[in-house]
């Protein structure tokens, strides 16, 4: 965890009396519904469609127990006791009263949490691999960067009002864990023949209405200039991104009209003005902000191998528990995809819980995935059996991390006042459909990503299949993307006309049954046969009539 | 008559701007006049429009110009204190503002961590001082 210093706990506390007396004002008219509109979202506040929601930052997902208590005593007490992680690794409350959101902000921040910049047309929650700081193929530890750059873009007076929200995500690791390449911009470490530590600059990638990948602008920047490389890319987008038409607005479609080399020039000709002013970072405040994280103990453990007996321990072991780079150690995700709950929804007793295992298990931190679970990143492997006997009874021990039922789900039409579509519920009729444990393992990795609607919360285009709520006059319908992929990021391809909620589950069940017959071996997965063989034979299935109906599941999975 | 507010005071008046810069507008054209003017202003068309804070940084860092800026159109309290980073120093508030409450906006917060016009450093090259 990032510790305050004086001065962070300060700007939060000052920031928590300002958005008092923004209420404040508001409740007494003196305050317009469109201005407070702008200003309580870059609070995280936004008025739902039965009640406000509240969305918390939870700064690149790294969370500490005590943090989590603190949240887990907030659901309990302002809101229903429960939350819902997003896939912005942020908590959403969805039941808090307007008029105690500037006191929950000031018990947030007793806990060094906050709302800052989670909504808005402004730079966002900065993201980052959920195994940073453990992974085998560290490059950098993404988290210190992340943190450079939220104090950068914690209310930075030049680009607080930009033409629409700004997400910038860094990964730290060999492979791509956060989708760096669907973001406003994504940052990539990379090290030179030098072995200088530097990143490789992605501008204009994103989901919603116009999903588009991402443009690398710079293969390498050095470390140094990070800052005012990214002053030069927002000054540029702050400037002559598109205020005309909310969805032209993202910094892609900018990208996309200039084109990506004329945009890297203009980026560039920006930058030679910025380059080594004073906003150049200095290896002393790398070093600082290193040094205010706090950093796990390890012992001196060796690797220990588990004996692979069929059951559900190493079914869990299989799926859930993730290499480490340190010996004797292992991470191990938390599984927010029970069947029957919404994806990525905990109490606050469970949260108490899964605070009491961190505190037991992992030094007391954890971390929020993209996926919506939750990862205890730094456990011993000899802890491993009781750990999953204490996530088993809280109903957080579901082997189907990478599987099919681990669905990336908004929250919807159920909550979500943008929705076209409910998608909760969609989710739960697949996990249901899908609910054979054996089966579900025989077919192996699959993203399944459902989105409410083409804002794309449930990053439905880099799914595997990839399901997106669509209205048509007036009803809810469902349109079926196949062969996203989130790393390397790549877009799904519609298969064809939508089908109504009950259908959905059915035509899930006949791609994986084209996949089953199609696939070389176990080892080549859903998305893979996809990409081989296209789109045609999936469709087929999909759309044949009844009397042209394939075999039934079991004799090709069996096959 | 709109409320004036200058050097974080209310002003009792002051010249009519010799230049107003619209959003779309590009500082590098007028540069060549910014040594005349003594009062520049940049016009913010909505509370939301955050172009001319990038306006005033060009106009502040790179063309040099020292007189007034005045930030006019949609502006206020909640602007002040990002616009006077910005390198504004008068602000004409929008109707319906209170010019006493809105003074108290720029102590809204009591430090930045950017590097801005009104204070270079950031505040990491500071805290390392």
């Amino acid at each position: 965890m990032y510790r305050y210093d004086a001065i962070d706990q300060r700007m939060v506390d000052e920031r928590v009396a300002q958005f008092r007396d923004q209420t404040r004002r508001f409740l007494a008219g003196r305050l317009s519904e469109d201005d407070f509109k702008a200003l309580r979202l870059r609070n995280g506040l936004y008025i739902q469609r039965y009640a406000p929601m509240l969305r918390i930052a939870i700064p690149y997902g790294l969370l500490s127990s005590r943090q989590l208590r603190k949240l887990s005593d907030i659901a309990r007490r302002y809101d229903r006791a429960y939350g819902h992680f997003s896939t912005r690794q942020n908590l959403q409350l969805n039941w808090p009263k307007l008029e105690d959101v500037p006191e929950i902000l000031a018990e947030l921040a007793t806990v060094q949490l906050h709302a800052i910049q989670t909504s808005g047309n402004c730079v966002r929650n900065v993201t980052t691999d959920h195994f940073a700081g453990v992974a085998k193929d560290e490059i950098v530890d993404s988290h210190v960067w992340c943190e450079l750059i939220r104090q950068w873009s914690t209310f930075n007076p030049e680009f607080s009002y930009l033409p629409r929200k700004f997400k910038i995500a860094v990964n730290g690791a060999a492979a791509d864990r956060c989708a760096t390449l669907v973001h406003d911009i994504g940052l990539h470490a990379v090290k030179n023949s030098e072995n200088e530590i530097g990143f490789r600059v992605i501008v204009g990638g994103g989901l919603g209405r116009t999903p588009i990948v991402g443009h690398v602008i710079r293969e390498f920047l050095p470390w140094r200039h990070l800052l005012t490389y990214l002053d030069a890319i927002l000054r540029v987008y702050n400037r002559f991104g598109r205020r005309d038409n909310l969805w032209k607005a993202r910094i892609k479609i900018l990208v996309k009209e200039r084109g990506p080399e004329k945009f890297r020039d203009e980026v560039e000709a920006e930058w030679a003005h910025l380059k080594e002013g004073p906003a150049t970072l200095t290896a002393e405040e790398v070093a600082r902000v290193e040094s205010r994280f706090t950093r796990p103990q390890y012992e001196t453990l060796a690797d220990i191998r588990y004996p692979g007996i069929p059951g559900p321990f190493t079914a869990w072991r299989k799926r859930n528990v993730h290499p480490h780079k340190q010996s004797g150690y292992a991470a191990v995700s938390v599984s927010l995809k029970k069947t029957g709950v919404p994806p990525g929804d905990v109490t606050s007793e469970q949260m108490e819980r899964i605070a009491d295992l961190a505190d037991h298990y992992s030094f007391g931190e954890l971390r929020v995935t993209h996926e919506q679970n939750l990862v205890l990143a730094d456990v011993r492997q000899a802890e491993l059996h009781g750990l999953w006997q204490e996530l088993r009874s809280l109903g957080l021990a579901t082997p189907n991390i990478g599987l099919l039922t681990n669905i990336i789900s908004c929250p919807g039409g159920d909550f979500c006042s943008l929705a076209n579509a409910k998608s909760i519920p969609v989710a739960e009729a697949i996990q249901r459909r899908f609910d054979d444990l054996d089966y579900l393992h025989d077919i192996g990795e699959l993203d399944l990503n459902i989105s409410g609607c083409m804002n794309a919360c449930g990053h439905h285009h880099v799914g595997h299949i990839g399901i997106l709520g669509v209205d048509k006059n007036g009803e809810e319908w469902y349109q079926v993307e196949i062969g996203g992929n989130q790393s390397p990021a790549r877009l799904g391809k519609v298969i064809g006309p939508s089908f109504a909620r009950a259908e959905v589950p059915g035509v899930i069940e006949k791609l994986i049954e084209t996949y089953l017959a199609e696939r070389d071996s176990d080892a080549e997965r859903f998305v893979d046969v996809v990409h081989r063989i296209g789109l045609e034979p999936f469709k087929r299935n999909v759309y044949a009539r009844p009397d042209q109906a394939p075999a039934p599941r079991r004799e090709l999975a069996a096959a | 008559m709109p409320v004036l507010i200058k050097h974080r005071r209310l002003a009792e008046s002051s010249p009519p701007p010799d230049l107003v810069l619209e959003p779309t507008d590009d500082p590098a054209l007028v540069a060549a006049s910014l040594g005349q003017a003594r009062v520049v202003a940049v016009r913010f068309p909505k509370f939301g429009d955050g172009r001319g804070f990038s306006l005033a940084r060009l106009l502040r860092e790179r063309y040099g110009y020292k007189g007034e800026l005045r930030a006019i159109g949609a502006v206020g309290r909640d602007h002040l204190r990002s616009m006077a980073q910005c390198g504004f120093d008068a602000f004409e508030l929008r109707a319906g503002e209170d010019p006493q409450e809105a003074l108290a906006g720029f102590g809204d917060f009591s430090e930045s961590y950017q590097s801005s016009t009104a204070q270079p450093l950031p505040l990491f090259r500071r805290r390392a001082a």
